[in-house]
């Protein structure tokens, strides 16, 4: 059923278009690039805040309160492009195992954040001059660093799927998480 | 470009570590990974300064206060760059030679460099947000961003 809308949603004529564009499509990745760079990086300053290694003597609640709308403006120029992008080609990234990791890693990073804010942040005017935020902050902000390290390692190695579906065979377990779909041949020949 | 530098390319991407980086299926994307953690680091560090001189973002520390806070991560984010920078050089750089978004980012990275370092953190003492400031900090974003475009527009062609 997702195979299908998304077969047919590559099969659209912006889509084609998109994907076969010769500078719509470049513009729009490295657009998705230097906002990486706008995106995690403010991200990351507040990161090594968190975590008590960096801006010592800046609030914590400069990052929060002023450097975070811009982050989040980022974050949103960051999803639109990778919609986009995504929109280029459905059904080849659906079925590429380093999206799919992406894609979690995303959740995970959500997770992490509405964590922070619905709790550890909740009381930062207690701390937010500490040069070493609590443990509960100091923890969120490592783990801040670590996903988005990995969404920006998994991010890239989207283009270089060595686990692409129409090379064969693959592992069992590779081709379960990709969700690629074995037909005659292949299926009987798989490790 | 000059035809008399292809030789001195050819060469590099002969190296020891050129070939290297090419024979390995894995090298290639991993080092572009940490080549773009490390544009995210830096990214970050002259983004929070610009954006402050543009009179946006943390606006309650002065700008010489940020900038001094950020310059370790700048400086060692840009070693990281520079390093892996240059084993993805040598891996294709008979390819670069032929590119035109690595000529652009080969001209507009020094350009980059020495404005960050020689001008405007020279500037920075005592700066507050104003015309000058302004002017200082688009035109830092403006270089850093034709920096990272052409370094990821070298792979379009």
């Amino acid at each position: 059923m997702i195979v299908g809308i998304l077969e047919w949603v590559g099969s659209t004529k912006w889509s084609v278009m998109l994907l076969e564009s010769y500078y719509a499509w470049p513009l729009l990745e490295s657009t998705h690039v230097v906002t990486l760079a706008f995106f995690v990086g403010t991200a990351l300053m507040m990161d090594l805040r968190l975590v008590g290694i960096a801006f010592p003597g800046v609030p914590v609640t400069a990052f929060t309160g002023r450097l975070l709308p811009w982050t989040r403006f980022a974050f949103a120029l960051m999803v639109t492009t990778g919609l986009l992008l995504f929109y280029s080609s459905p059904l080849r990234y659906y079925n590429n195992i380093f999206f799919r990791l992406k894609i979690v890693l995303l959740m995970a990073a959500g997770l992490n954040i509405w964590l922070f804010h619905s709790r550890i942040h909740l009381k930062v005017a207690e701390w937010e001059n500490d040069l070493r935020p609590p443990r509960a902050a100091r923890i969120a902000g490592l783990l801040s660093i670590i996903i988005w390290t990995s969404v920006v390692f998994s991010g890239r190695f989207v283009a270089y799927n060595w686990f692409e579906c129409d090379i064969q065979p693959q592992p069992g377990w590779v081709n379960f998480l990709a969700g690629c779909e074995l037909v005659g041949e292949e299926a009987m020949t798989g490790p | 470009m000059p035809e008399a530098w292809y030789p001195f390319f050819e060469w590099c991407e002969g190296t020891f570590l050129g070939s290297a980086v090419r024979e390995s299926i894995y090298a290639f994307p991993v080092i572009e990974a940490v080549h773009l953690i490390a544009l995210c680091v830096i990214g970050g560090a002259i983004i929070v300064v610009d954006l402050r001189m543009l009179g946006f973002g943390m606006k309650d520390q002065r700008i010489s206060e940020l900038a001094e806070h950020v310059r370790p991560w700048l400086v060692g984010g840009l070693a990281v760059m520079l390093s892996t920078g240059v084993l993805l050089f040598l891996g294709e750089a008979v390819k670069c030679f032929y590119n035109n978004a690595f000529w652009v980012k080969m001209l507009t990275l020094p350009v980059a460099l020495v404005f960050t370092f020689a001008v405007k953190g020279r500037l920075l003492d005592g700066l507050e947000t104003g015309t000058r400031s302004r002017l200082l900090g688009s035109a830092s974003l403006v270089l850093w961003v034709v920096v990272a475009a052409a370094g990821r527009w070298i792979g379009y062609s």
